[in-house]
């Protein structure tokens, strides 16, 4: 008989060996394993962390297994080399030889080289002994850190969890299970989590585990500190080739197979998470039983070639219900169709490319994933049901579904709206009682009044009701959504949304990452409703916002200091000019916002420049911000025969009040020392004119595509009331207005009468409106300039890689 | 066959976001999408010469910062009613590595754009 032995007692070669012997092929085997036992499903692991189940209920070959096979088993024995020439494998504990030899070694887990991951209590999760170490550590109350959000990090935090560890997981990404979940079902399953006691960090890059003896915390480069009695590190697989490398078999990533399992040895197989089939690796055990069906049948003599399918994935934590399959990028001729129900916590995505499903996400109801997993995997033409896909199979009635058809077999008590429980009889009743439009069935009803995703159907049933289409739509702020900008932000503060997926999320957004529209204005919406909780997403921001300069048109940038109210020192104009020759400036310019503009700076100098004017005392001027731009004054009364007040004072004062925040566009002030109004203030967001009673204040002038004159919102008699008063107008501005609408277009939309009623008559609302500015302006009254020139911030303005002087080929 | 250079960790590019690789005859900006892809794209916009690498990137798209044009990653061209193809490089994720086809060494010079 033909010598068979096989390296690795794992799912792969233990799914093999039932083949083979099932069909009696005539082989003496001998199976090593490193781990000091035979084959389990390794997959049911988490199940045994949590408690949920036994080693015991998972073993899948047994002692009796082998033996009744005769299989000889050499189990908590490494195999150390394979010596080719002579066709043996060295085991620990002595040699065997082979005629046919399988590797099929697994895979290893990834440690990210940080100091500390050596210390006990730090360990990774794959076998059943990292399990039980697991297991020991989780007493009740203790802390553990999973480094590591996909998803075996994932169910090694729910199963310490479970076992009453205070539990935190860091994920390096924006978001949990990035390579099988977007961001919304990341959203989602990152709030079921945190529900049930897990801290969630995303974005959080690991620097260190802390401890003496043994792992106490994990350090991460945000300076974050997590207390840790057990860390477990789950940031990914490599495939185990060691021992091919060592014997000289092609390797790639994984050791190379062709179709049949064979490798570049022809007396030397190969299967499971150790191979490289075709450029691909494995992670899952779908392909890897089809990989061992191929490879006994090779043992066997037979023709069979392996072919890799597409997988699914399921999350085994109790209540993260999620699926995911195929391949749900975006591409050419790819088209989504999501649907989401932000009552009920659902969320579904399909990916369709011409008339096949390619991939699809759901998160909350994963009632149909096998569903579409059928349909991904046998391409099945779609074109027919694709009005009705996404509701599943319950709907495919065969014959093309008219949505209309639908809404109209629908019972009178079916719930339309599900926020506010409104049924399509009660909607059918306002639209007799005389509600022709949407905003009148709003007001009677409260349908579609909340988060608006219902929409769509309200219409529906309206139209069904008065025989034809009601007579607005509602204007959407972009594609994604139908939502208007006021809808948005309304619910943004009413449920609490403080993430750009918690928004599309709730808010229903029809495309998964939202677009170079709606992105800005959601940047804006939330860090000016959440200034302590919302961090600035620079990649959701304009390129001038992002830089911190004002792109030129070839690429250059533009560099203007702030001057506090126009005034300047003879130190400061010296650093400009020191600055203009260092950087070689073409043009120095005095702009019409009393400054000086240092235009044509090449972007990978803009960190340095900065750090020479910063060093002079100068911050960014945010010439390129919709925030406050500049604070043009006069020289008022200290200088001028006419000046009543100290107008200079007042607007570097309000300058140094108000720079750095952001706004819904630009804001730009004025401040003149008496009517003649030199400073041109009745031409601005916000106009001081001072005369000898006190100060006039006026808002919503420009002076640009339209020129407008400001409106009196008020007269004050002291400058703290005026700059109270200012602080407030700038509030009610930043937290009801719609991204890019100038100050102006604001106040014609609500009047100045609204204005006037929130900031001037009611006192204590005034005083409200400027504490909140004066919160959101602890966050953002800083200089960006110095965060981005600091050394280690400095990268992201240099190229990535230079090849100017890589060789031709 | 492609040969494929390493040119920096996957999180030395941010999240929708892009960073730049210098090359002899211009420069290539390598994007990062949501859903964690890499693409590779000649960093000049045919309308204007805008630097594609930075525009606000969506989905799979990234719109120029000098008019908005707004080009797919996959393919290079231009949505909607505009009409402009940027050039496109093999660009992939390799454990955790962002490996990009040596074509970007040997390409030729962006066409001059017009208008
Ligand atoms: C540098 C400067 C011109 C100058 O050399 O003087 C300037 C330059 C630009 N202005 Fe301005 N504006 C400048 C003062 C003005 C003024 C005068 C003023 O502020 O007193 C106005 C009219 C007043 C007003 O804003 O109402 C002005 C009205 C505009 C507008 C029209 C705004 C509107 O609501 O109608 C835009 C377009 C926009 O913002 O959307 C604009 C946009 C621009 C942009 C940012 C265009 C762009 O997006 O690239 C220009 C950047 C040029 C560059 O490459 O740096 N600029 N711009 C001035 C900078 C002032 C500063 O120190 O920050
Ligand atoms: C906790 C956990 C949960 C998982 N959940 C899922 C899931 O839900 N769905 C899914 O599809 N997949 C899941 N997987 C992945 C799945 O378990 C693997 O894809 C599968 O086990 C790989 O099979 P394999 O035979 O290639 O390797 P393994 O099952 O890892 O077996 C390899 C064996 O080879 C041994 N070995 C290695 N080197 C040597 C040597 N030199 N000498 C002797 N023996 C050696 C190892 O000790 C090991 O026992 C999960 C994995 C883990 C760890
Ligand atoms: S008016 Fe303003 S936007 Fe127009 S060219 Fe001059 S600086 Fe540029
Ligand atoms: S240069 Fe890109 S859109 Fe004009």
């Amino acid at each position: 008989m033909e010598k068979l032995v096989v390296i690795g007692a794992g799912m792969a070669s233990g799914r093999m060996l039932e083949h083979l012997t099932e069909a009696g092929a005539p082989y003496q085997i001998t199976l090593f394993n490193a781990e000091p036992r035979g084959n389990y499903n390794r997959i049911m692991l988490s199940p045994v962390l949590s408690g949920e189940k036994t080693y015991e209920e998972i073993v899948t070959h047994d002692d009796a297994w082998y033996a009744k096979r005769g299989i000889t088993t050499r189990f908590g024995e490494h195999v150390v080399g394979i010596d080719r020439a002579r066709k043996v494998v060295v085991g620990q504990r002595g040699e065997v030889a082979y005629d046919r030899l399988v590797i099929a070694t697994g895979s290893a887990p990834f440690m990210i080289p940080v100091a500390g991951r050596d210390l006990p209590g730090v360990v990774a999760y794959r076998d059943l002994d990292d399990t039980n170490t697991m297991i020991a550590a989780a007493r009740p109350g203790a802390e553990a850190v999973v480094i590591g959000g996909g998803l075996l990090g994932l169910e090694a935090a729910a199963g310490l969890q479970m076992r009453g560890m205070k539990v935190t997981v860091i994920h390096l990404m924006g978001h949990l299970m990035e390579r099988q979940l977007d961001a919304s079902a990341g959203h989602l399953l990152q709030k079921t989590l945190e529900a049930r006691g897990i801290t969630v960090h995303c974005k959080g890059a690991t620097k260190a585990i802390l401890g003496e003896k043994r792992a106490e915390a994990v350090l991460l480069e945000d300076g974050t500190v997590y207390g840790a009695d057990l860390v477990v590190m789950a940031v990914g697989i490599r495939p185990e080739t060691r021992l091919a490398n060592d014997a000289g078999i092609e390797v790639e990533r994984g050791i190379t197979v062709d179709d049949r399992m064979l490798t570049s040895d022809p007396a030397i197989f190969a299967l499971g998470e150790c191979v490289e089939h075709r450029g691909q690796l494995f992670g899952l055990v779908a392909p890897l039983y089809d990989q061992a069906k191929v490879l006994a049948a090779t043992l066997m003599g037979a023709d069979a070639a392996f072919q890799p399918v597409q997988t699914a994935t399921k999350l085994k934590v109790t209540g993260c219900d999620l699926f995911s399959a195929g391949d749900f990028a975006e591409g050419p001729g790819r088209e989504d169709i999501v649907f989401r129900d932000p009552g009920r916590g659902l969320y579904k995505r399909l990916v369709l490319e011409g008339d096949r499903l390619v991939g699809a996400v759901m998160y909350g109801d994963t009632a149909d994933g096998n569903w579409f997993f059928g349909l991904i995997k046998d391409r099945t033409d779609i074109s027919e049901m694709r009005e009705t896909l996404i509701f599943g199979p319950a709907f495919q009635g065969g014959a093309t579904v008219d949505p209309m058809a639908a809404v109209a077999a629908l019972p009178p008590d079916a719930e339309i709206c599900g926020c506010n429980g409104v049924c399509k009889g009660r909607i059918m009743e306002a639209v007799a009682g005389g509600a022709d439009t949407l905003d009148k069935i709003r007001a009677t009803t409260k349908a579609s009044n909340s988060c608006g995703t219902c929409t769509g159907l309200v219409q529906q049933v309206m139209a069904l009701t008065l025989g034809e289409a009601p007579a607005e739509a509602p204007a959407g702020m972009c594609g994604c959504t139908d939502l208007s900008h006021e809808d948005v932000r309304r619910l943004i503060k009413s449920r609490g949304l403080k993430s750009m997926p918690a928004v599309m999320q709730e808010c229903g957004w029809t495309t998964p990452d939202g677009c170079a529209k709606c992105r800005p204005a959601l940047n804006y919406y939330l860090l000016s409703d959440w200034p302590l909780d919302y961090r600035d997403d620079r990649q959701a921001r304009f390129v001038n916002e992002r830089n911190h300069a004002n792109i030129q048109k070839d690429g250059s940038y533009s560099v203007v200091p702030r001057m506090w109210g126009g005034v300047t020192t003879p130190a400061e104009l010296r650093a400009i000019a020191d600055a203009a020759e260092k950087y070689d400036v073409p043009m120095v310019k005095v702009t019409g916002g009393q400054r000086i503009d240092l235009l044509g700076v090449r972007k990978e100098d803009l960190p340095a420049i900065w750090a020479d004017l910063n060093a002079a005392g100068m911050v960014s001027g945010h010439a390129y911000s919709k925030g406050l731009r500049t604070v043009k004054t006069c020289v008022g009364k200290e200088f001028c025969r006419f000046g009543t007040q100290d107008s200079t004072g007042l607007g570097v004062r309000l300058e140094k009040l108000m720079w750095g925040s952001w706004t819904p566009h630009k804001v730009k002030l004025g401040v003149s020392g008496c009517p003649r109004n030199c400073a041109e203030a009745t031409c601005k967001d916000i106009g001081v004119v001072c005369v000898d009673s006190g100060f006039q204040i006026s808002v919503a002038g420009a002076a640009g595509m339209e020129v407008r004159e400001t409106e009196l919102l008020a007269t004050v008699a002291t400058e703290d009331e005026a700059v109270e008063l200012i602080a407030a107008f700038t509030q009610a501005y930043r937290e009801n207005a719609r991204y890019l609408d100038r100050a102006y277009k604001w106040v014609a939309k609500v009047g100045l009468d609204w204005v006037k009623a929130q900031v001037v008559d009611d006192l204590e609302n005034r005083r409200a409106l400027s504490d909140r500015f004066d919160l959101s302006q602890s966050v953002y009254r800083k200089d960006p300039w110095a965060e981005h020139a600091k050394p280690g911030a400095r990268d992201e303005f240099a190229p990535l890689a230079d090849m100017q002087l890589e060789a031709a080929e | 066959m492609t040969n494929w250079i390493d040119i920096a960790a996957l999180v030395d590019i941010p999240v929708q976001g892009a960073r730049l690789i210098r090359a002899r005859t211009g420069c290539v900006a390598l994007f990062r999408t949501h859903d964690d892809r890499v693409f590779a794209l000649d960093d000049r916009c045919p309308h204007k010469g805008g630097p594609l690498s930075e525009g606000i990137v969506a989905g799979h798209t990234v719109a120029c910062p000098l008019h908005a044009w707004v080009f797919d990653l996959n393919t290079g061209r231009a949505q909607g009613a505009d009409a402009g193809t940027v050039a496109t490089y093999p660009a992939r994720i390799e454990n955790g590595r962002v490996l990009v086809g040596s074509a970007i060494i040997n390409r030729r010079p962006a066409p001059v754009p017009a208008g």
